[in-house]
């Protein structure tokens, strides 16, 4: 029962990587960028989220409503005062420009929460835990609500890239800007939308893993940001169902090497498993490569 | 009032002048084209027209209203499609929401009419309209790239370098259907390298020569004109 029980805590851990890496990939794949302060998207959606509940009184639902609409706000409000301005220049200004970013929303949340912890609420203790095999096998809540929540973000996704004019849009804004322009499609909307969906989902990521790790300090979004990073790499940066297998087999890699191997080299395998995808297939699982025809 | 007037037109890249103050226009109904060797600026010209490119200075009118400062994105809805050089069909999207992207300023009724008379000029990519871009042959790209800036129902539609590394007998093929939209009432301003099949379907011609226009006039004559025939018409 214990290969099981890690395999549900990885897939679930990996769901939550997974919506992380959704929103690096998708802005790559417009933006052309690496938006390295998504990983703190994340944490301010934790905030936000337990300050409604804790300090607001909200309810549960509510509060994440919050969080999803303040951390979309963010990432639009972050695209148009850093990003936009540099969408001519070199990729490395761009990059250092969002470390910058990372580092002010890190210190900002210190100024105004403080250093010291703050214990998340578990927002779906209510729900109860799935127990199996008389006991032996329990599925927490929040597994389920995370793996469900990943499915129907997937599907969402899926649905909205491929059958709505937006979507369809976005896809061809990633492709070439330029006949995107030439088809009346705005792209520095588009960018904009993209950061929107990306943010608001990093928001998602942000409750739904804090409930399941419930210490919430100003660099809880750092570690799982790059992790998810990784995933995006690890599945085909740009591609959003290799967002999604790349985020699984991470967090599923992470928590079997937690048990079998230890704690201590579970993140230098995580990493390892990147090399050596990288070097067999140095797209990703499911990158593909441009090819063009004359 | 022509349907499309260039003054004066100045572009630069940088500290490169491709563009140094070239004047023409295009009357409504005509074909023009616009011949030149590579690196003359005829991409540039229509980069610019379409907003891609921002002119230093210079007029451009378009039935009358300035296009100068007009983002590339608003260009379309005012009756203009490009076809960019090397086709720049949207590889990994389907044949059918390729077509769709080029309607994305309209609405879906009236795209769908269009659809089925670009399906008639194109048969081909009726056939692959489920097919990903990517995996048509060149011509079909090439065709798939013009059926994509008709899905705006443009009045004029310009055409940069459609023929180039085609196989002739697709360029033939190619010209034959720039002809028949040009007699279905499309204005055509199209830009080539193939100066041969250019001049021969086209009213009036211009040469540009680094970023200057060195020649104008009615196309037959351009093409009897011994300059043009030593410098673009191999003899
Ligand atoms: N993106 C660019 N950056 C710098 N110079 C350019 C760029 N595009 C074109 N040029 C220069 O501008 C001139 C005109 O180019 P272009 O309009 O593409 O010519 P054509 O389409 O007639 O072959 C050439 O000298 C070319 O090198
Ligand atoms: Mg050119």
């Amino acid at each position: 029962m214990g290969f099981v029980s890690n395999l549900v805590n990885g897939i679930s851990l990996g769901a939550v990587y997974a919506i992380i890496a959704l929103g690096y990939t998708m802005v790559y794949g417009i933006a052309k960028m690496l938006n390295f302060a998504h990983g703190d998207i994340i944490m301010v959606g934790g905030y936000l989220c337990f300050c409604s509940i804790s300090y607001l009184g909200l309810n549960p639902f509510v509060s994440v409503l919050v969080s999803i609409v303040g951390c979309t706000v963010l990432g639009i409000v972050i695209e148009r005062l850093a990003y936009k301005p540099l969408r001519e220049a070199p990729s490395l200004d761009v990059l250092i420009t969002a470390i910058g970013v990372s580092y002010l929303l890190q210190n900002t949340a210190l100024l105004i929460w403080g250093s010291n912890p703050k214990s998340f609420p578990n927002l779906f203790k209510s729900l109860g835990n799935i127990r199996l095999f008389d006991g032996q096998l329990v599925i927490s809540s929040t597994a389920i609500v995370t793996i469900a929540t990943n499915i129907v973000i997937m599907l969402a996704l899926t649905w909205f890239t491929s059958k709505t004019r937006m979507g369809k849009a976005m896809r061809a804004c990633s492709e070439d800007k330029g006949a995107a322009q030439l088809m009346g499609i705005n792209v520095n909307s588009t960018i904009s939308l993209t950061f929107a969906i990306g943010s608001g989902l990093a928001a998602v990521a942000g409750v739904l893993l804090c409930s399941a790790y419930p210490t919430l300090m100003p660099t809880t979004g750092s570690m799982p940001g790059i992790k998810a990073f990784v995933a995006a790499v690890l599945g085909g940066i740009g591609s959003i169902p290799g967002a999604m297998v790349g985020g699984i087999l991470l967090g599923v890699a992470e928590i079997f090497a937690k048990a079998y191997i230890g704690t201590q080299f579970s993140d230098a395998i995580v990493f390892a498993l990147l090399i050596v995808v990288l070097l067999i297939k140095p797209t990703g699982i499911l990158g593909k490569p441009i090819s063009e025809k004359v | 009032m022509s349907m499309l007037e260039v003054s004066d037109l100045n572009v630069y890249y940088g500290s490169i002048h491709a563009l140094k103050g070239i004047s023409f226009n295009v009357e409504q109904g005509e074909i023009v084209t616009l011949i030149g060797a590579n690196g003359a600026g005829k991409s540039t010209t229509l980069n610019t027209i379409s907003g891609l490119l921002k002119p230093s200075s210079g007029k451009i009118r378009f039935e009358g209203e300035s296009l100068v400062g007009v983002p590339a994105h608003k260009t379309v809805g005012k009756g203009i499609a490009l076809c960019p050089e090397g086709r720049r069909v949207f590889l990994q999207m389907s044949v059918e929401e390729n077509l769709d992207m080029g309607a994305y300023t309209r609405p879906d009724d009236e795209a769908a009419e269009t659809k089925e008379l670009v399906f008639k000029s194109f048969p081909r990519l009726l056939e692959r309209r489920r097919q990903s871009a990517g995996t048509l042959s060149g011509g079909e790209q090439q065709m798939l790239a013009m059926g994509r800036a008709l899905m705006s129902k443009p009045r004029l539609l310009m055409l940069d370098e459609p023929s180039m590394g085609l196989a002739p007998i697709l360029v033939e093929e190619i010209f034959s259907i720039i002809e028949q939209l040009h007699d279905e009432g499309t204005t055509i301003l199209l830009v080539e390298q193939n100066a041969q099949m250019a001049l021969q379907i086209a009213n009036r011609a211009y040469v540009l020569e680094t970023g200057n226009i060195s020649m104008e006039g009615p196309a037959e004559e351009l093409a009897h004109d011994p300059r043009v025939q030593k410098a673009y018409l191999g003899g």
